[in-house]
């Protein structure tokens, strides 16, 4: 409890640093099991620099879950200068990794920053870096430390320098204003994509990480579009009379699943992205929505009402039966597959509201994630450790993070605007 | 009663419309002396019988529409619906036959179906949900003799909400389908 104590305050001192932050980030639940690490003040001559690039990579490895960062007070070690580890003392107070961080200033106004990783239960050094870059990368160089340290503690690449897509909604006296935004994972750096008074809805990132599709209401109907981010390229892709929503793009990147009522009802479509031809999916009277792909590309996951409520279901890429994946409860929706297939997350409503639940679909087992009263669109990082959801927050809309064990929570604030509708993009290729 | 009184203004506005005035006046029309029921009319106290006779001119020039009698069951414009449902609930059924005897009776009118739901639920859920409650709609406009010409389908699902709000209350003015005409 103590330690938890202690990590909020820490985070809330190098969070008032940041100026510019528009996103604030608040721990909400504690870590019990996680890999104890250290990571020690960074040294240099430019604390300012030094600050955010402690914060940036402390808040990713802390929020992952996967690590309990120890409390400096109970380094043996303030300071560390190149392979002058005192590993015996280090292990006394049982600290598995200890990371170091330099920042200090370089040529042009430009910023040289060195980390080194040390393994303190095999007592060596196991990574190491210099790279020299200019103050507005900082982030960046300090996502990319996370994740090589991520990667080289647990074996799974590190999805910090990732992003996400998100649709926000700020009120004003000329009325709604929407926008399809685009930050880092941990929501710094919010860059505006598309602009209308009208709504936006299910932003989904193509595998290439450059093209976004997205539900506009832009004409006062549904109809999808596809962005270039790069270039800022528009195109409508689906306009047929009816629901076109839902877009969800393979993971091959040729084809788009998506809902459209044309033929009567919400079906599941599959639309060929090159020869703009459309094959049907699903054929239900009821409402069959929210498609999402397995990794391999053989499978489709979506909702259906066809029991009477909404439940999740699956087909094959060539069509079939469906089959039910969800049993518990009378409301599961919008699922999220993780990125090795095996989870999938989903929308679960039980007697207090909407929160975030997983499902092991080969053990057959399923467990709550979250505890919000209308946590929606879960949407899996794409190494499978996280997934980013939205909840109702002092009456406003606001993004949080899971880990996948449901250990640690994160909420990442939008001061003004509401925010929903997450999407996880796919690592940078 | 109201039954009786609509086939009359039916009767009266065919008649008026036969006799090459606009049959289809829509608010702001300019020239049109009639407005929608509200501001001339008497809205503090309407549903007395007489109401919908009131204004009717002799020479011609002023039509009533049965839409804009405040006492009609057309005068429902919005049908509510329960929570993750399209049934029309029971106490809907009869102003929704209204609708669409009025239509078949005015080959010449068009209607907007526009289906909301509540925040409740995942968004593109609800943006299906928005369609098959508009839908429930459409299929008694039609059994009632509409055409499908005549009905225009659209979903909003809980993007255009009603009332902001968050309570029990609020979610039920939004699970709505409204009739635009």
């Amino acid at each position: 409890m103590k330690r938890i104590h202690n990590l909020i305050a820490l985070v809330v001192v190098l969070f008032s640093s940041n100026t510019y932050a528009l996103l604030e980030i608040e721990i909400t639940q504690g870590v019990e099991s996680a890999m104890p690490v250290a990571i020690t003040p960074v040294a240099g001559d430019i604390p300012i620099e030094a600050t955010l690039l402690e914060s940036v990579v402390f808040s990713d490895l802390h929020r992952s879950g996967y690590f309990s960062i120890i409390d400096k007070k109970k380094y043996p070690q303030q300071s560390v200068k190149l392979d002058d580890v005192d590993y015996p003392k280090w292990r006394n107070v049982g600290i598995e990794a200890l990371l170091t961080m330099t920042a200090t200033a370089a040529s042009e106004g430009k910023v040289r920053v060195q980390f080194e990783l040390y393994d303190l239960v095999r007592k060596n050094r196991i990574l190491g870096h210099s790279v020299t870059t200019n103050k507005n990368q900082l982030r960046k160089v300090a996502h990319k430390i996370s994740d090589l340290v991520f990667e080289k503690l647990t074996g799974i690449k590190g999805a910090f320098s990732t992003r996400v897509a998100y649709i926000s909604e700020a009120s004003s006296s000329k009325g709604k204003k929407y926008q399809l935004q685009i930050a880092d994972a941990d929501g710094y750096n919010p860059r505006t994509v598309f602009s209308s008074s009208k709504q936006l809805l299910s932003p989904a990132w193509a595998p290439d990480g450059r093209r976004l599709a997205y539900v506009s209401f832009e004409n006062d109907r549904t109809e999808i579009f596809m962005q270039d981010i790069t270039t800022g390229k528009r195109t409508k892709i689906s306009s047929e009379p009816g629901i076109n929503s839902a877009p969800a793009w393979s993971p091959d990147g040729t084809s788009i699943a998506l809902t459209l009522s044309s033929g009567g009802d919400p079906d599941i479509y599959i639309l060929d992205v090159e020869s703009k031809k459309l094959r049907k999916l699903t054929n239900d009277y009821g409402i069959d929505t929210e498609a999402a792909w397995s990794p391999d590309g053989r499978f489709i996951y979506f909702t259906s009402n066809r029991s009477g409520a909404p439940q999740i279901y699956q087909v094959s890429f060539g069509g079939g039966s469906p089959k039910r994946m969800t049993f518990e409860g009378s409301y599961n929706a919008a699922p999220s597959v993780s990125a090795d297939g095996k989870f999938l997350a989903m929308v679960h409503r039980d007697d207090s509201g909407y929160k975030i639940g997983l499902l092991d679909i080969e053990r057959n087992s399923f467990r709550l994630l979250t505890d919000g009263t209308l946590d929606e669109a879960p949407s899996f990082a794409p190494n499978g450790s996280m997934i980013i959801y939205s909840t109702r927050h002092n009456n406003s809309t606001v993004l949080s993070a899971v880990s996948s064990d449901g250990r640690v929570r994160q909420r990442l604030r939008l001061q003004k605007e509401k925010v929903r509708e997450p999407s996880w993009s796919p690592f940078r290729r | 009663m109201i039954i009786r009184q609509i086939s009359v203004i039916f009767f009266l506005s065919l008649l008026l419309a036969i006799s090459g005035c606009s049959g289809n006046k829509t608010k702001g029309d300019d020239g049109d002396m009639v407005g929608d029921g509200i501001e001339d009319g008497a809205p503090t106290d309407v549903g007395e019988d007489d109401y919908s006779s009131s204004g009717l001119d002799d020479d011609g020039s002023v039509i009533l529409d049965p839409l804009d009698d405040p006492a009609s069951d057309l005068f429902v414009r919005t049908i509510y619906f329960d929570y993750d449902s399209a049934n029309i609930r029971e106490d809907s059924l009869l102003i929704v036959r209204e609708h669409g005897k009025y239509l078949s009776s005015s080959p010449e009118r068009l209607v907007r179906l526009e289906g909301h739901a509540d925040e409740s639920g995942t968004r593109e859920y609800n943006l299906a949900l928005g369609e098959e409650r508009a839908k429930s709609v459409r299929e008694i406009l039609l059994l009632e003799g509409a055409q499908e010409v005549q009905i225009e389908i659209v979903s909003f699902g809980e993007e255009r909400p009603a009332v902001e709000g968050t309570d029990d209350a609020a979610l039920q003015l939004n699970r709505r389908v409204e009739v635009v005409y």
